[in-house]
């Protein structure tokens, strides 16, 4: 069997009982206490995630800024220092090889961020296409990643870092701040539709930190997240999931992400395809559904009309903050508008559902 | 992990209770433990026949759909609707909690189930 890969944040996982899942090669906290509780404590307060198994990425050189520009749908052309952009990056087919998050230290010098089941094939993928001026490093192992998320993150954070943080806007960022003694880079940015921060530090560091942020957010009733609440909390702010919303089948045009791919930019790889795609007008689109029956719609389930498939269920859940069973699903263009009904094949039974706006629950603050 | 003593279990973690000729299912406190927030349930329809290890139920958390497999054969002749408005009531008290009574067809069946001793040693060798 392949050796799970664990985070430095294992043993402190273990010691807080947390229930421990295989998620991309990794051992990692599904839960501590509970997901709905977590889940809970993130939207009202503050939850603090282990997500070092995230991939970094950084890319060096005269051509770096060129070099990305070919690697992924988004335009970096006007994107300042200590900004953080999102973007899908394509298969020349189209098909989505993974979807990341850049940050730009300067014109030189850039940080990718990717998902940890993907570290190996992108690092590939980004070396093999890689122009000659460019320094392609993974980094991985060498930085522990924390995501303080929630209404009060800011205050929690604040009492460690001698920085006015409301300085740092929505996917911006800083780096060299110190976090209990450790140089850290800070940014605006998270997976869970909630304000929050994600930190980067050195991996040898990581309990430290994380029982600095710990003992600071006590006052303000911070928990420990596991990746249950994580999944839930992003399928609510409807923020696609590599493997589930976006694949090497999927284009970022299919699942809904138009805004992140520039096709007025002049080359990048897949390209010619989208623009063929957008052309020739998407087949299938990522929707909202709302069950109106009762039951739970999971990833890989049908959705039908009359007896016809017309998709399936990308991921689904239990909305712990809405209290409605709700599912991402890419169906056949046709059929992916709001207020449609269709049936989601829950255990061979067909259950009503309604396609409802995305995203399920709206970001509570100001950016 | 609670055990109750005089209960009888089965591999796939359910519980029953023996009253006469019937049989009261649930599911373990190891069982709802293991599958975290119980959000969801789906109970059979009263009158449905089934057999041993058919399933007879489903269990949902947050996370995943869990079949709940009949430990004994016979007929459907109560179920716990309690559980279709608080589904929840299984993660607070899974032994309080029923979820489907059975009247059974072949009480020899429970033979093959493991007492609270065994269960728990099934349960340990397990984890």
């Amino acid at each position: 069997m392949l050796k799970l890969k664990k985070t430095p944040l294992y043993e402190k996982h273990i010691s807080l009982g947390a229930k421990m899942t295989e998620f991309g090669g990794w051992i990692m906290p599904l839960q501590y206490t509970g997901i709905l509780q977590e889940h809970e404590a993130v939207r009202r307060r503050a939850g603090l995630f282990d997500v070092s198994h995230m991939g970094e990425v950084m890319i060096r050189g005269r051509g770096a800024t060129e070099f990305i520009q070919k690697l992924i749908t988004n335009d970096i052309s006007g994107m300042r220092e200590f900004q953080v952009i999102y973007s899908p990056m394509c298969y020349p087919d189209g098909g989505t090889v993974d979807d990341l998050l850049v940050y730009k230290c300067d014109a030189e010098q850039y940080l990718l961020v990717v998902n940890a089941a993907n570290i190996e094939k992108d690092v590939e993928w980004i070396t093999t296409h890689k122009l000659h001026d460019v320094e392609v490093e993974d980094v991985s192992e060498q930085y522990a990643q924390l995501a303080l998320q929630g209404p009060k993150s800011q205050d929690i954070l604040q009492k460690l870092v001698d920085f006015p943080l409301d300085k740092i806007k929505f996917f911006r960022f800083v780096d060299g701040m110190n976090i209990a003694g450790v140089s850290a880079l800070i940014s605006r940015t998270g997976y869970t539709g909630e304000d929050g921060f994600e930190i980067y530090i050195p991996a040898n560091s990581a309990c430290k930190v994380w029982d600095a942020i710990m003992d600071a957010g006590e006052e303000f009733g911070v928990m420990p997240a596991g990746l249950g609440a994580r999944d839930t909390l992003r399928l609510e702010a409807a923020l696609p999931l590599y493997g589930h919303e976006l694949s090497p089948d999927i284009s970022p045009l299919e699942a809904g992400l138009d805004r992140f791919v520039k096709l007025d930019k002049p080359d990048f790889i897949g390209r010619e395809a989208l623009v063929k795609q957008k052309e020739r007008g998407i087949s299938r689109n990522l929707v909202g559904l709302e069950m109106v029956d009762k039951g739970i719609p999971r990833q890989g389930y049908g959705v039908q009309v009359e007896g016809r498939s017309v998709g399936y269920i990308t991921s689904g859940s239990f909305s712990p903050t809405l209290k409605k069973n709700i599912a991402l699903a890419l169906l056949d263009i046709q059929y992916a508008e709001e207020g449609f009904q269709v049936d989601v094949m829950v255990r061979n039974k067909a259950l009503k559902a309604k396609v409802v706006k995305i995203p399920f629950y709206a970001k509570q603050y100001k950016k | 992990m609670k055990v109750i003593n005089g209960l009888k279990y089965s591999k796939d973690h359910e519980w029953v209770k023996v009253e006469g000729n019937k049989a009261i299912i649930g599911i373990t406190d190891y069982a709802q433990d293991s599958l975290g927030d119980i959000v969801f349930i789906d109970l059979p329809e009263v009158g449905r026949n089934v057999k041993a290890g058919d399933a007879v139920a489903v269990v949902e958390s947050v996370k995943a759909a869990s079949d709940v497999y009949s430990p004994v054969s016979g007929i459907v002749v109560e179920v716990n609707t309690a559980l279709e408005a608080s589904p929840e009531l299984i993660n607070q008290d899974p032994y309080e909690n029923w979820i489907l009574v059975l009247e059974m067809s072949d009480p020899g069946e429970l033979d093959a189930l493991m007492d609270a001793e065994g269960y728990e040693r099934f349960c340990e060798e397990e984890a």
